[in-house]
């Protein structure tokens, strides 16, 4: 009764050409805008050889510059926060029973990826343009709010599938030998969770670090972050520095991302 | 349970609620609170140079569907906004149908490599989703415009003479969007396809179903819940678009995000733009339950 076939079952017919073709497709777009930041032709249509000089360009633009500050200080602010706030979320909502509440808990984490962009950024702008009106106060402070709020889910998730792998046996152990509360989570808890963290911070680093929507509403005059940059310079032509500032800031995100697979996939 | 379980209980309640206060009160004051605000405001007066006057007005919910004439002061159904609301709905839905028809093989593909594979192919689709939304866009941008990468070559080849307009056209803001979302088509599908049971094709197969009946029999109904991810993930993203239709649409093609950014700038009519930004979070909460309850459905096992 069962002859050979002569196909492998799970063989669905194109699959694999359009797999390749999607793939292919992906990657096509990226590697030709970072292969043109190195064209010293100043567009795609003739290549003139290999230059430094658009990226250069960019570094001697005090402008670009100073949004590559505001992003960084941002980033890192954000990040720093959001993963603070999402440690304490994360180990307030995994590990114990169920209590009344936690459903809000999780969907208000979660807001930030449920709600569009763009109506958060209206919302925002709303806000702070009556603070701004109240106080008078413009710095970055608002932007470091904002991203951290949305940081948040983005943090929480490594940390809390981190702290959903680690039973509670070496706490208790730690209790039973007279650590106080908070001895048992400095020397017990955190230095497992520590990867966890890490990850979420890299997360949340890389996603304040993407964001145009919600910086582009709030942003005061002249406080441009590098995509909020890069956007503004789009109405005008497509130059090649903006190639490589993408290319720049893909490379810092390949390392990011690289990292936090690394310390994702060590708990395995 | 005994009196001091429940004590017990009580505190760890506690305790869980303190550990979590800090963020929940981030997130109230700069996601949660301020979309009451939006409410708010979408029932208020525009002020002449922007923001708001603090009287209570309907004239920004009326303003999303019609208009008043200029001359007769009579209503009649608006257009423009109209316009922009099919096109957001019609792109998004083809944006979805064209993701999950190049998604639907890709994650075929990356379930059926060995498992040693799998990893790297997954990686592979991972990378573009954490990359910056605007770069990728302006990446599809270099190749599709009038002087980009396709329209060079196509020159060069002699096989047009004069570039294609792509750009500022319906169709560049498909391709960038399917461009930009795939990734979130791709991973729910292959996380539904992953745990696919392989004998069931044998087992079709044994029983002279042909290659389509088994695609549609058997794949399509146990990857349902992955589709239905899968789609919406994509569908919700791309009705609030903003980048991809900006950089591509060049202003003219607008959606409804721009459109809500516009009522916001040059428009001055912030109640306006705060009802539509209520009108948009309306539809993508009605689709997020229908996400809902396709992953809990899947839960068990349905």
């Amino acid at each position: 009764m069962s002859e050979q076939r002569s196909f492998d079952v799970a063989d669905l017919p194109g699959v694999g050409p359009t797999a390749l073709l999607v793939f292919a497709g992906l990657y096509a777009p990226i590697v030709t805008l970072v292969v043109y930041s190195f064209n010293a032709a100043p567009s795609v249509a003739t290549w003139d050889g290999f230059t430094f000089d658009w990226y250069l360009k960019a570094w001697h633009n005090s402008t670009v510059m100073n949004a590559a500050a505001n992003s960084l200080i941002i980033a890192t602010l954000a990040a720093l926060f959001s993963t603070a706030l999402a440690t304490l979320a994360a180990l307030g909502t995994t590990r114990r029973p169920a209590f009344f509440g936690i459903t809000a808990i999780y969907a208000a984490i979660n807001q930030p990826l449920m709600v569009p962009e763009i109506v958060t950024a209206v919302a925002l702008l709303i806000v702070i343009a009556a603070i701004k009106a109240a106080t008078g106060y413009a710095g970055l402070g608002y932007l470091v709010i904002a991203h951290t709020a949305f940081c948040i889910p983005f943090a929480y998730l490594p940390i809390r599938a981190r702290l959903e792998g680690m039973d509670l046996t070496l706490e208790t152990a730690a209790a039973d030998l007279y650590a106080s509360p908070w001895q048992s989570f400095r020397f017990v808890t955190l230095p497992q969770l520590t990867p966890g963290i890490l990850a979420g911070w890299m997360l949340a680093f890389v996603t304040s670090l993407d964001d145009v929507v919600i910086t582009e509403f709030i942003k005061s005059p002249g406080q441009d972050t590098l995509p909020t940059y890069m956007l503004g310079q789009l109405r005008r032509a497509m130059t090649p520095d903006i190639n490589a500032l993408s290319a720049a800031l893909l490379g810092l995100t390949l390392v990011l991302l690289s990292g936090f697979f690394l310390l994702s996939r060590r708990k395995s | 349970m005994s009196a001091a379980e429940e004590a017990e209980r009580a505190r760890t309640t506690r305790n869980a609620w303190a550990l979590v206060t800090p963020a929940l009160i981030v997130l109230m004051a700069a996601a949660i609170g301020p979309l009451v605000l939006v409410l708010i405001y979408s029932f208020l007066t525009p002020g002449d140079y922007g923001n708001v006057v603090w009287s209570f007005s309907l004239e920004g919910w009326q303003k999303v569907v019609v208009e008043r004439d200029i001359f007769d002061e009579t209503l009649h159904l608006a257009q423009a906004h109209l316009t922009i609301f099919w096109r957001s709905v019609s792109l998004s839905l083809v944006t979805t149908l064209l993701s999950f028809f190049a998604g639907f093989p890709t994650a075929w593909f990356i379930a059926t490599r060995p498992a040693s594979q799998r990893a790297f192919w997954l990686f592979l689709i991972t990378l573009p989703f954490w990359t910056n939304l605007l770069i990728r866009t302006f990446a599809i941008n270099q190749i599709i415009r009038n002087e980009g990468l396709l329209n060079t070559i196509l020159l060069k080849l002699g096989i047009i003479s004069a570039p294609l307009q792509m750009t500022y056209t319906e169709g560049a803001l498909l391709i960038g969007m399917v461009y930009v979302y795939l990734p979130l088509m791709v991973l729910p599908l292959y996380a539904a396809l992953e745990r696919f049971d392989r004998r069931l094709l044998e087992a079709a197969y044994d029983l002279y179903a042909s290659r389509w009946q088994v695609l549609l029999r058997v794949v399509l109904p146990i990857a349902r819940p992955g589709i239905v991810a899968g789609s919406i993930l994509v569908f919700v993203p791309c009705l609030g678009a903003y980048v991809t239709p900006r950089i591509l649409g060049g202003g003219k093609l607008m959606m409804i995000g721009n459109f809500i950014e516009l009522q916001f700038g040059q428009g001055r009519n912030w109640p306006l733009g705060a009802a539509l930004s209520i009108v948009l979070l309306v539809i993508v909460m009605a689709a997020l339950l229908i996400y809902v309850r396709a992953i809990n459905g899947e839960k068990r096992g349905v």
